[in-house]
Order: structure tokens, then sequence, then C-alpha cells
């Protein structure tokens, strides 16, 4: 075991992810943490420090947002961290968490992640042009589609595949969204459907892509004590990893994120896991894009370099299949507010583990999970694995 | 989303309500000026863009001669060694075909933005630039030889954009 | 090499450029309810905490302390008083004003908060100072801070 303790997830809560909501973030902020302590039957005065996890201050358009949200948060007067990695945030976030309570310095640690897109205006994919260099690629006009765009060619090409192979994962996560209630884009697509939506920039079509979002989600971690005073059910943070590459982005070969593979790496080694195809009964990872979640189950190592779209032809990525790949609905289907739709995706993992998720149930009886985040220029991957 | 929850909260609105007024908001634009510095590497980088060249930085450890240039060797870890100068041809590493600009607006005529992979650099070393000169975007393809088309020495300022942008050896 | 040193600063470059972002920002629940009071009603409302027995102003979903959901809401009148003031010379991007401006934090009676709004009509303000709101009329209220044109003295 690493750590002095071991670490539990006893409650998580998410609110409606949605292209506008009312709520303010803090009001966001507030909602997604009372339904996390209202299902573990914990109160705030219990927890004993706050996480905070949410990506640029540019979307919600106010500086230093972590402090902004904090009371929110129910951070008031606590021990606070906000940390950030862009899209990895979401997986992060409970990584941190995690370290405040394995330390043995807290019994308990609120996780939260908020998001709110739609204050940039007109849209929030303005305000990611700033992440580009300024001197070297803001002059050439990068959108941050480009880049994906970019990527996903070069991992199609790689392996050789056609557009059919990879808009599957757009029609399956869309479909699973359909049982998911906070779900903003679920439907029933089909391939065709994928490959005749606008172009964006070639090879990304609209149906490829998920969307920008408003959203919080929350989780209560507890030490091994705790935790078993509060549920009868908790489920284990076993596994941490984490890797960031280098903004060097045009000096890499982008078909396959290393950086996923060595976060993936560190967190199995801690849980013990040596094959992770046998070994991972749910996995939930970062599909912001039809073919990352290709690209990222193989940086999980749930299979080999360029087997991912085969899996999927095949169903074992279904929620009946042998390795049920998103089984909520993943960003293509819930939506996409950065942070909160990392935190979705853990929450979604301690739901299928505690056999909790309704009509998304996956039937294989999970024991164990992994859910991963990616992030900022093609180069974080942040990787956890849960148990029951 | 357990299946013991019955309720989400959040209160959706719509984007047109929004854009008409009838929700209430508050509008504000931040103004943000930068000068952002090039740093030693990239003032040198520049200065030789003017010239109409591209200059690298080797590091003796690993070998690579990287381009961007840049002052430390992030693999190695330590302060790179030279300069030395690639050429102004290389080779498709991937591409896209873009149809909006960077504001997310929408383009008749799509942008093909791609990264060039440098003669005389190592392996992999890329910059990003845009693709003219091409008929039928639908020829683009990743391996394709390409080669930079710059401004005239006069319009040279010691920008990335002092290279207009690469063209395709083959009329495509 | 990385150590040699640009002893010319015409041989730095810099690249000039801004972050261009426009802002819509929702009230929010409790937001937009506290503003259409004061377009609307021109009333200045709080929200009082069933546990902890605080109002706060302005008023909020939540109850930061004990994180209750606060929906008792309490209108708190016009009458404040001047916690802390600053007396401002110049504006939000350094330029100086025609005449100094006075901005104030003003509490309210048995609540917790204030807000932060002009003081005008008075050449004098010390902290203590009872103050009240001067709203603009109704047709000029756009569900804004700004609806409350400025505090003035009460005497």
């Amino acid at each position: 075991m690493f750590g002095k303790k071991r670490v539990a997830i006893v409650g998580a809560g998410v609110t409606l992810f949605r292209r506008n909501i009312k709520e303010t973030g803090k009001e966001l902020s507030y909602e997604a943490v009372k339904m996390a302590l209202n299902t573990a039957g914990m109160e705030l005065k219990d927890m004993q420090s706050v996480v905070m996890g949410s990506a640029p201050d540019a979307f919600d358009g106010v500086h230093m947002k972590g402090e902004y949200l904090a009371d929110g948060a129910g951070a008031h007067c606590k021990p606070y961290t906000r940390v950030f990695v862009g899209g990895g945030t979401g997986v992060f976030t409970p990584l941190a968490g995690w370290w405040h309570v394995a330390s043995g310095q807290f019994d308990t640690c609120l996780v939260v992640c908020e998001e709110k897109m739609s204050s940039c205006y007109p849209h929030p994919q303005f305000a990611f042009t700033t992440i580009f260099d300024p001197i070297l690629e803001r002059p050439v006009g990068m959108n941050l589609i480009w880049i994906f765009a970019l990527e996903m060619n070069r991992y199609m090409h790689k392996h050789n595949l056609k557009k059919e192979d990879i808009a599957l994962v757009s029609v399956k996560n869309k479909r699973n969204a359909l049982d998911n209630p906070i779900a903003q884009l679920a439907a029933e697509i089909t391939v065709e459907d994928v490959l005749k939506s606008e172009i964006m920039a070639w090879p990304v079509q609209r149906l490829d892509v998920s969307p920008t979002s408003d959203g919080a989600a929350a989780l209560i971690l507890a030490s091994e004590d705790v935790a078993k005073e509060v549920t009868d059910n908790p489920v284990w943070i076993d596994g941490v990893g984490w890797c960031i590459d280098s903004t060097q982005w045009t000096n890499r070969d982008l078909y396959y994120p290393d950086y996923v593979e060595y976060a993936a790496r560190m967190a199995y080694k801690m849980a013990g896991i040596r094959n992770p195809p046998k070994e991972i009964d749910v996995a939930e990872p970062y599909d912001p894009f039809d073919y990352k979640e290709l690209h990222h189950i193989e940086g999980l190592l749930l299979c080999k370099k360029g087997e991912a779209p085969k899996l999927t032809r095949e169903g074992v990525t279904q929620r009946d299949g042998d390795l049920p790949t998103c089984p909520s609905g993943g960003l293509l289907g819930c939506g996409n507010p950065i942070a909160a739709a990392g935190l979705m995706k853990v929450s979604e993992i301690f739901w299928q583990l505690r056999g909790e998720a309704g009509k998304r149930q996956v039937p294989c009886d999970p024991r164990t999970g992994v859910a991963q985040a990616w992030g900022d220029l093609m180069q974080y991957g942040s990787v956890i694995v849960l148990r029951r | 989303m357990s299946a013991k929850i019955k309720h989400f909260p959040g209160e959706e609105v719509e984007t047109k309500d929004i854009r008409e007024g009838k929700i209430p908001t508050e509008k504000f634009r931040p103004k943000a000026k930068f000068a952002w510095s090039a740093g030693v590497a990239i003032s040198k980088f520049l200065d030789e863009l003017k010239n109409g060249k591209i200059i690298a930085t080797t590091c003796k450890k690993c070998g690579r001669i990287m381009v961007p240039p840049r002052i430390y060797c992030e693999k190695c870890y330590k302060p790179t060694d030279g300069w030395a100068y690639v050429k102004d041809t290389g080779v498709i590493n991937t591409f896209s075909v873009s149809f909006l600009a960077a504001d997310a607006s929408r383009l008749k005529e799509p942008i093909i933005v791609a990264i060039i992979n440098l003669e005389g650099a190592s392996e992999g070393m890329g910059i990003v630039h845009r693709i003219e000169e091409v008929k039928d975007w639908k020829k683009v393809k990743i391996g394709m030889k390409v080669k930079a088309v710059w401004k005239p020495p006069k319009e040279r300022t010691g920008a990335i954009t002092d290279i207009k942008y690469f063209k395709t050896m083959e009329e495509i | 090499m990385s150590l040699e040193k640009i002893t010319n600063p015409l041989y730095t470059r810099h690249w000039i450029g801004n972050m261009e972002a426009d802002y819509v920002y929702t009230l929010g629940v409790a937001g937009e309810r506290f503003f259409k009071e004061i377009k609307e009603n021109g009333k200045i409302m709080g929200a009082k905490c069933p546990r902890c027995g605080i109002t706060y102003v302005p008023p909020r979903m939540y109850c930061e302390k004990c994180f209750a959901k606060l929906e008792e809401w309490v209108d708190i009148g016009k009458k404040g008083v001047v916690h802390t003031f600053s007396v401002v010379t110049v504006n939000v991007d350094g330029s100086k004003l025609d005449k100094p401006a006075i901005y104030a934090l003003i509490t309210f009676e048995g609540t917790c908060g204030g807000l932060i709004h002009k003081i005008e009509k008075t050449d004098t303000v010390y902290i203590g100072m009872e103050v009240e709101a001067v709203f603009k009329p109704p047709r000029e209220r756009k569900a804004s801070i700004n609806d409350i044109a400025y505090f003035k003295p009460t005497k």
C-alpha cells in the first residue's frame, strides 16, 4: 500500500451538464457538493480539507477562479487547494485529494470540479487560442480544433484507419448517454450521420466532437477508518498516476500518447495490476473526440497499439462486452465542462462498482475500474484505479 | 448519476434567451495587452527568419538537432551546445483542412495547417505552418515534400510569418 | 551557449499582442432574484440562514458556513452605514479622474456582508456615516448593481 492510509470514495454528486446554466460557478459547486454530502450522509463540518479543480480562468471569466469558487465548494475557512492541468484536471483533482488523506494529514477531503464555459462569449473556443505559443503558433492563426485534427490525422495514418472505424465510438457513447440523466447530447445516431456532419477541420467533423458545457461534480474521500463508519460500500482508490510531456507538441509523433502510458503504469504498479486487459473490468477513458477514446484505450495499455478500433467494431467496448468503455456516455454524450467532465467519469466508475448505475450498469459485476483524463497541449495524462 | 438519485440540479437557459436579453446578464471585456519576451533562443530564431534562414540548437548528449530552438535540452535537462541551420524544405508529418477560423467562425475556403518535419533537423522535429497553393485539398497526403515560400526580404520583420506558407513540391 | 548574455537591448525581441475575449455572465439563481427585486421593486434583499441566523447581503443560494440552502429572503431597507471607504483619483486604466470619487463598502444593520458603491452628494465621508441608496428611475434600470445610482448621506 502506498501512503500511510488507504483512501476510499464514499459519496459523489453531479449537476446537469448543459450549454448554458443559470447558476453561477459558486452555485454549481454548491449543488454538486451538497449532493455528494447527502449521498455520503455527511455534513460540511465533517470535511477537513477541500481540493478544487477547474480549468482555465479564461472560461468563467473570473481571474483567480479557485479563490472565487472556494466558498461554493465548501472551503470557507478550511485548508484549500486549487489544481489545474487543463483537461486532465477532472482525474487529477481526486489524485490531489488522495494525497491529502493518504499522507495521514487529513481523514476526509472534499473534491470538487466546476466549469462554466458559457461565460466566454461568443464561444469558449476563442479562449483556447491563448494556449498556443504567442510568437510561433498564434500568428499562424491556430484554432483549438486544429491540434485535435492534426493528431487524429496522424493516428489514422499510422494505423491505416478510415473515418468509419472512429465514428463507431461517437455512435456508442451518444447512445450510452441516453441512459444518463445529466447528459447534454444523448442521441441515437449512425455512422452515416457522423460522416455526413459538417467538416470543421478535416478529419474532424461536427459529430466527432463533444460540446462545451457548464457543470460541476464532487466526491467525498475518506480514510479507511472513517470510510468504514460512514458506509458499507466504500470504493477504494488503489492506484494513482500522472505524467506530463512538453509543450513542444510539434516535436512529437502524435499517434500515441506516451504520457498516458507512463501515468497508467504508475497507477497500475501501485494497484498491483500486471495484466490490464484482464484485470480492468470497466473503463472511462477521456473522450472529448471520438478518436481520443481509441487513442487512450491504447495509452492505458488495455490493448495493443492500433487495436482499439478493432475492439470497438467487435463490440468489446459496449456495456455488455468484455471491456465496457464509457458506459456513462462519456464526454461525447454527456457534454464537456472540462474539469467536471473528468470527475463525472470517476464518479461513474464509483457508481458502477457499487452497482448503482441503474440502466447504465454493466452486467459483468465489476470489481476494478479505471478512469483517465487528458489535457493541455496534447501533453498530460492522469489515471485513477478504483476497486471495490 | 446514481440510480438512487432522482433529481439532478442545474437550471438550463437557452443561448438565444441570453443573446436576446431575456435573461439578465452582465457583460465585460477585459483589456489585456501583452509584450511577450521572445527569450534568448527564439530572439535568434526570429532574427534568422528575417535573413531567410531557419536555425536550430543542438545537444551533444542526446545528439538532437532541435527546432524551434531552445536554450536547454528538455530531455537531458542541460544547456544546449550550439546552433545549426536546417533547410526550409521538409515533409508533412500531419495536416488538417480547417473550415474554422481562430474565433470559431466558419470559412468558405479552408485553411490547411500542418506540422512540417524540417530537413536537417532530428527526426520528428517540426514546426506548425500553413500549406497553400493547393487546388484540391483532398490530394494532400502525410509524407508529401514541401518547401517554404518566403516574403521578399524587404517585407520580413523577424516573425514566423516571414515564411508566408509552405507549398507542396508536386502540384496538387 | 544558453548562458550567453544579451547585452544590447535591441537584440531582445518582443511580440506584442493581446488576449481578446468577451464575457457574458449569468447572474445566478440567487443573483437573478436579487437584481430583479432591485429593478422591479427598488428593494435591496438579503437571505437568512435558518441554522446560523446570519442574514447575507448580497443574498446567496447557500450559507457558506453550514452549507444550508437559504430560502428565507428579507427586505433589508435602503439605509446603511459606511464601513470603510476610499477616495479614488484614477480610473481603471490608470488615467486621472476629472474629480475624485468616493467608493465605500456599505453595511446594513443586522446583516453579514455589504455592497460596494459610490457615495455622492457630499464633500465629507467618514466611517460610520449613515447613508441611503438612491435608485435610478424604473425605466433606466437593467437588473444591475448600477440600478442603484449612488448612496448619499441620510442627513
